[in-house]
C-alpha cells in the first residue's frame, strides 16, 4: 500500500506549529515512516504538487494572496487539518480586525503602498470547509501525532474539549487560584498542554482557546471581585485566541464595546 | 483494613512524640510506602513521607468557598489542619491507569492484562470523612458483581492510620452527614494529637502489629481528658449545618426547579469538584495506539460528568448544558447515590465548595431549593 502524502502549509503565522512537528524528535522518524513528507518548506526543499492525503494548514488569512492559496490547497487535499491557534482562531494577528489597518500600515511602513494585506485575520475555517482543528499557541506535538495516529488508524483521535482544571487534578497540581489567589484561564480554556503554566505557579494564558460551553461570564465575575479592573481581565483574553468568539465576546462586553474595535 | 476484623472495644495506649518519630522507620522497614500530608505548592497534600519531618508541623489551613489558605499555627501541631486538595482516592483509584495491552502479531492480535505490582501503602492522617468516603467507594468498587482489581488490591493491601479532627474548617459539615468528626471504624489504628504525643486506638491485627515494635505507655486520665477535649474542639467548631432530610424526595421532585438556571450562570463546568470529591468516582477509557498501529494500550483516565464529552451517547449529547450537569452532579451525590449504593455520596468534607473557582456551595444550593418548598 502507498503511504498517505502529508503536506505542511504556513500561512501568517511565526511557524512555532510547524517546529512542533520538527521537535517531535522521538517520534519524527516514524511519522516519516508511515508517511511520505511530499511538501514541506519548513523542513525540506522537497516541494510535490498536490494531490495530498493530508494537509496540515499553520496561520491565518490576512492577505488576498493567502485567500486565493487556500483554496488551492483545499482543491488539493483530501483531510485538511489546521493547526494552532492562528489557523482556527485568526490567531494574535487578529487584533487588528475592526481597527484602522491603512493606519497601522502608515505607522509601521516607509511605503505602505507595496503592501497589500485584507481588513481582518480570519481563521481558515472562514474560507474552506476544515476536517480537524487542532488548538494550541503553539500546538502540542503529542496531540499532532496522536491525530496523525489516529488518521492512520482510521479510529477517533483523543484531543478532548474539557477544561485545563481536569489535567491539573490528574498531574496533581494543586489549584492556584484557590490556595494562592492566582488568575487563571485554567476553568476556561480548553486542555492540551497537560495543565502546563500552572505547574509552574503561572495562571493559564489561554492557549488553547475556550474550552466547550465556557462560562466566562462567571470567571471574569469572580475575578473582579478578586481585585482585577475590567480592562485587565479584557486584556488577558486578548491573547493568542482574541478571535475565538467566546473570548472576543466576553472582552468586548467587559469593556462595553458590543461588536465595536479595541 | 477490612471491617469485619476490626474489635468492637479497641485498645487504646499512648505514644510519646520520639515513638511516634519512629512509626516512619518502623513502616518503611515493614515494606510500607507512607502517604500523608505534606507542604507542597502553598498548600497541605498527601505525599510521600520518609520521616516525621515531612509533615505540616505548625501550619494551619484556612478555608472558605473558593478560598485556601496556609497558615502559621501558634503551637507545633503536626495535624493541626482538616483537609486539603488531595483525598486517598489518588492512591487508590489513579488518575491514569493502563488496564490492557495488545500487539500485532503474525498471528493476529495478542491481547494481554496490565498487571501492575500493587502498591504497599501506608495511609498516615486519614480523617473521619475520609474512611467514609473509603467505605462509599470500597461499595462503587468492590460491592458488586464487577470488581476493579486495581481498586481492590491497592485498597485491601493498605494500611490505615486515621488521625481525628481537633479543629474544622468552615466549610466542613460532617456533622451534618453523620460521618465525623471522630474516628469510629474503618481504621487500623486511629490516633489523637496531645501536644507531648498520641493517644492510639488499634482496632485490627495489623495495627497491632506495627504498634509491636513502638513503646507505648498506658493512657493516664489526664491524657484520656485532654484527648477527650481535643476531639470535642473539632465538633464545637462545626459550624455549617446541612438539613438532609427527605434529600432524595426534595431534589427529584424539584428537577425543574429555577435554581438549576441560577447555579448553571455560576457554574463553570470546570470539574474541579469532581475532582477533590473523594468519593466520585467516575472516568473513561481510551484506546492509545502507536503511528505503526502495532501497539495498543487501553487506558482509563479521571473523568468528570461535568465534561461536555462525558455524557455524549449513541447519537448525541444528553446533557447539552451547565445546568443539566451541575444537576446530574447533584442529584447523583445527594439523591440517587442512595438508590444505586444505600448511601449519599457526599461525606460532607467540604472539598467541593472550598476547591470551587468561584465558591459555590452545594449546602447552599440544596437549602435554596429547600427554602422555596416550605
Amino acid at each position: 500500500m502507498e503511504k498517505p502524502r502529508l503536506a505542511v502549509f504556513k500561512f501568517a503565522s511565526c511557524d512555532g506549529c510547524q517546529l512542533s512537528l520538527l521537535d517531535a524528535e522521538d517520534q519524527l522518524l516514524s511519522v516519516a515512516d508511515a508517511l511520505e513528507i511530499v511538501y514541506f518548506p519548513e523542513a525540506t526543499s522537497r516541494m510535490e504538487a498536490g494531490p495530498y492525503d493530508i494537509a496540515l494548514i499553520e496561520g491565518s488569512i490576512s492577505t488576498p494572496h493567502d485567500a486565493a492559496r487556500i483554496q488551492q490547497v483545499r482543491r488539493d487535499s483530501r483531510f485538511l487539518m489546521t493547526i494552532g491557534a492562528c489557523a482556527t482562531s485568526g490567531g494574535i494577528q487578529a487584533l487588528r480586525n475592526g481597527a484602522d489597518s491603512a493606519e497601522f500600515m502608515r505607522a509601521v511602513y516607509a511605503s505602505p503602498g507595496y503592501i497589500e494585506v485584507l481588513d481582518q485575520s480570519t481563521p481558515i475555517a472562514d474560507h474552506v470547509t476544515v476536517d480537524f482543528e487542532l488548538r494550541g499557541c503553539p500546538i502540542n506535538q503529542y496531540q499532532l501525532i496522536e491525530v496523525i495516529q489516529s488518521l492512520l488508524a482510521g479510529r477517533t483521535p483523543r484531543t478532548p474539549g474539557h477544561s485545563v482544571c481536569l489535567d491539573c487534578k490528574r498531574r496533581g497540581t494543586v489549584c492556584i487560584t484557590v490556595a494562592q489567589g492566582i488568575a487563571c484561564l485554567g476553568p476556561v480554556t480548553q486542555s492540551g498542554c497537560n495543565a502546563l503554566c500552572p505547574s509552574y505557579n503561572r495562571g493559564c494564558y489561554g492557549c488553547f482557546g475556550p474550552a466547550s460551553q465556557s462560562n466566562l461570564v462567571s470567571l471574569t465575575s469572580q475575578m473582579e471581585q478578586d481585585g482585577a479592573s475590567k480592562q485587565e481581565i479584557s486584556n488577558s483574553l486578548q491573547n493568542f485566541n482574541n478571535n475565538a468568539p467566546a473570548f472576543r465576546e466576553e472582552s468586548r462586553r467587559l469593556l462595553d464595546r458590543n461588536g465595536e474595535p479595541y | 483494613m477490612n471491617d469485619s476484623v476490626q474489635s468492637v472495644d479497641p485498645e487504646t495506649c499512648f505514644l510519646t512524640l520520639d515513638e511516634f518519630a519512629r512509626l516512619f522507620e518502623v513502616l518503611i522497614s515493614r515494606g510500607y510506602e507512607v502517604i500523608g500530608p505534606t507542604i507542597d505548592q502553598e498548600a497541605i497534600v498527601y505525599g510521600q513521607l520518609s520521616s516525621i519531618d515531612d509533615l505540616p508541623r505548625g501550619w494551619t489551613d484556612q478555608q472558605e468557598p473558593g478560598k485556601y489558605r496556609l497558615v502559621r499555627r501558634d503551637d507545633n501541631a503536626l495535624f493541626g489542619y482538616v483537609v486539603g486538595p488531595s483525598s486517598w482516592k489518588k492512591q487508590l483509584f489513579p488518575p491514569v491507569s493502563t488496564l490492557a495491552r495488545a500487539d500485532r502479531t503474525e498471528e493476529g492480535w495478542q491481547f494481554q492484562e496490565a498487571k501492575e505490582e500493587t502498591p504497599r501503602y501506608a495511609f498516615l492522617g486519614v480523617r473521619a470523612c475520609e474512611l467514609a468516603a473509603m467505605k462509599i467507594q470500597d461499595r462503587v468498587f468492590t460491592g458488586g458483581p464487577y470488581v476493579d482489581s486495581i481498586y481492590e488490591q491497592r485498597r485491601s493491601q493498605a494500611l490505615v492510620i486515621a488521625v481525628n479532627c481537633t479543629q474544622a474548617a468552615s466549610t466542613c459539615f460532617c456533622t451534618s452527614m453523620e460521618t465525623g468528626p471522630r474516628c469510629k471504624a474503618g481504621f487500623d489504628l486511629a490516633l489523637t494529637e496531645l501536644p507531648d504525643g498520641f493517644l492510639v486506638e488499634v482496632a485490627t491485627a495489623a495495627g497491632a502489629e506495627i504498634l509491636s515494635d513502638l513503646q507505648t505507655m498506658k493512657v493516664s486520665p489526664e491524657q484520656d481528658t485532654q484527648a477527650n477535649a481535643a476531639r470535642q474542639q473539632a465538633v464545637d467548631q462545626i459550624e455549617r449545618r446541612f438539613d438532609t432530610t427527605d434529600i432524595k424526595d426534595l431534589l427529584m421532585s424539584n428537577l425543574e426547579h429555577p435554581r438549576w438556571d441560577d447555579v448553571a450562570e455560576r457554574c463553570l463546568s470546570c470539574t474541579n469538584c469532581t475532582m477533590v470529591c473523594p468519593t466520585c468516582f467516575c472516568s473513561s477509557v481510551e484506546e492509545v495506539s502507536d503511528l505503526t498501529g502495532d501497539h495498543v494500550e487501553r487506558q482509563r483516565q479521571w473523568d468528570s460528568c461535568f465534561n461536555l464529552d462525558f455524557s455524549y451517547m449513541n447519537g448525541g449529547l444528553v446533557r447539552n448544558s451547565i445546568r443539566n450537569r451541575y444537576r446530574q452532579w447533584l442529584t447523583h451525590k445527594l439523591a440517587t447515590w442512595i438508590d444505586q449504593f444505600g448511601t449519599s455520596g457526599c461525606v460532607g468534607c467540604g472539598r467541593c465548595i472550598t476547591w470551587c473557582p468561584v465558591g459555590i456551595d452545594l449546602t447552599q444550593e440544596v437549602n435554596a431549593i429547600r427554602e422555596s418548598e416550605s
